[in-house]
């Protein structure tokens, strides 16, 4: 039977009844990272916490990606059945934005600043048939 | 000591089905060779990049094997900035006193797809189809404009406008002027920006022949003074390509520090400059580059560029020879080229793209992965 495996590990909480993205904050400045990393960027400290980030947040800037990209794109899809789709930075309260794709590729559903939330969905399948699950950033409006 | 750039050469720019990249590269070598009336075997060293054309220093089996030290140097779209730094500082140290810089490239058609794992980022990135730069170009000018009211119309102005100068420059790939109606109404690419406002990977050379200011006269009736080379890498908060994420503190960028570290090494300001080569990876890039590089304010692009003023004959102009934009990138040689028509520019040689009224001071900025800006003014 298909399992579902995440796309990588500590990217985000998998499996879980309530899957939240993971962040590094550090010790002694703070500052969160995404994913979670050994050393802080901001201050070179070496002390690194995972935490669980926000849910939600808003839409700080996104595009449409038009064209199939060549690999490492990996989503098997076929240059005939590619779809268009949305990546996007989330501002997520008191952390960090957070790079991701959304779940929309209308860009008359999207604009800076609307309210967005991360949702965990299959993104393929894998040799063994698994279902890939990804982290998305979904509408509130 | 001070360095000037005493030869310069190119191969032109587009695809060259021909000749590989490295022979475009030895091409671009001979000229700047020739233009500077010295042989390879008087070269003391050499500094040279190419990302997907093979090892820069194989320029060697081409040119003679003479026992220089070529040192390689691979940083992005950067590359040709940071080996014209490199080769900057070897002079300038003392340590030699003339030496040649190259770069070339020749890249498959379609965007460039890096390895999210070779910048130490998690494959997971690329696999989703995130390891895109036309993806943060899009992004970024999107934000950009949102909060500094640039319109999708000052988008195309700047791409007709490298299209215009790109017609006069016959080193350019593309040569067909093509008006904005037809720039704005293209195919988009990613949002906000259309297929021809994005500049493509592309093929082409650049070589300069560098040596000690004292002695620039023995080769050169024109030389052309490097007054200024800077590097600077991204600091934390600045927003930047390949990043899964981002600080909410938001500092200024490389291209910033940079700017500002080349203006106070050359002792010059924004408003001295005469013409400007700025990273045009895409039209978007062109107009966020000339107020982060200190010549307008944020915002005051789009009356700038309503006015004409960036065009050839206007107050300030911008990629005179069509920019990448116009050209393409070869990620080696591209920071070279904006060098190369920075020269013609000061010696008057630039016939039909020549910016009129004899320009003293040139300024030349690329932006390169994962956060990188390389900054040179020139003078004569």
């Amino acid at each position: 039977m298909a399992q579902q495996v995440a796309i990588a590990e500590g990217l985000f909480t998998w499996p879980a009844e309530r899957p939240a993205l993971l962040g590094g904050r550090c010790d002694d400045c703070g500052v969160v990272s995404f994913p979670a990393a050994d050393a802080c960027m901001a201050c070179c400290g070496r002390s690194v916490s995972i935490v669980e980030l926000p849910r939600q947040g808003t839409l700080w800037t996104w595009t449409i990606q038009r064209f199939m990209p060549k690999s490492p794109y990996n989503s098997g899809e076929t240059p005939e059945s590619f779809q268009p789709y949305g990546v996007g930075y989330v501002e997520l309260p008191g952390g960090v934005r957070v790079e991701g794709r959304l779940t929309e590729n209308d860009p008359s559903k999207l604009r800076i600043g609307m309210p967005m939330e991360v949702v965990f969905s299959p993104y393929r399948t894998d040799d063994a048939g698994n279902d890939v699950v990804s982290f998305f950033f979904r509408p509130l409006d | 000591m001070d360095v000037a750039i005493v030869g310069i050469g190119i191969h032109p720019f587009g695809r060259t089905p021909s000749r590989s990249g490295l022979q475009q590269g030895a091409f671009a070598a001979r000229a700047a060779l020739a233009d500077a009336g010295v042989a390879w075997r008087d070269m003391q060293f050499a500094f040279g990049g190419s990302a997907s054309a093979g090892s820069a220093d194989a320029l060697v089996n081409e040119l003679g094997l003479t026992g220089i030290p070529f040192i390689n140097v691979a940083n992005g779209c950067a590359t040709g900035g940071s080996s014209l730094i490199s080769a900057y500082n070897a002079i300038k140290s003392g340590e030699y006193d003339i030496g040649l810089v190259a770069g070339f490239d020749k890249h498959e058609r379609g965007a460039f797809n890096a390895d999210p794992e070779a910048l130490g980022i998690g494959a997971w990135y690329g696999e989703v189809g995130m390891m895109m730069t036309t993806q943060f170009f899009a992004m970024k000018i999107q934000k950009y404009m949102h909060d500094h009211a640039i319109s999708t119309a000052a988008l195309a102005r700047v791409a007709e406008k490298s299209f215009i100068n790109g017609a006069k420059n016959p080193n350019a790939w593309r040569r067909e002027p093509i008006g904005v109606e037809e720039i704005a109404n293209a195919m988009m690419v990613n949002d906000p920006l259309t297929k021809f406002m994005f500049c493509s990977p592309s093929e082409g050379g650049v070589s300069l022949v560098l040596c000690r200011a004292d002695k620039a006269r023995q080769y050169c009736d024109t030389p052309v003074y490097l007054k200024a080379a800077t590097l600077k890498s991204r600091r934390f908060g600045s927003f930047e390509v390949f990043a899964p994420s981002q600080a909410l503190e938001q500092v200024d960028g490389p291209t910033v520090d940079a700017a500002r570290a080349a203006f106070e090494m050359a002792g010059v300001g924004p408003g001295d400059i005469d013409v400007m080569q700025l990273q045009d990876t895409e039209a978007g890039a062109e107009i966020m580059h000339m107020a982060e590089n200190g010549f307008c304010e944020h915002g005051e692009q789009e009356a700038l560029l309503q006015s004409g003023a960036t065009h050839i004959d206007g107050r300030m102009p911008v990629n005179t020879d069509g920019g990448c934009i116009a050209n393409g990138e070869p990620i080696g040689a591209s920071g070279l080229r904006q060098v190369y028509e920075n020269v013609l520019q000061l010696r008057g040689q630039a016939d039909a793209h020549q910016v009129p009224g004899a320009p003293k001071l040139a300024y030349s900025h690329v932006y390169g992965a994962p956060g990188i800006s390389a900054v040179t003014i020139l003078a004569r």
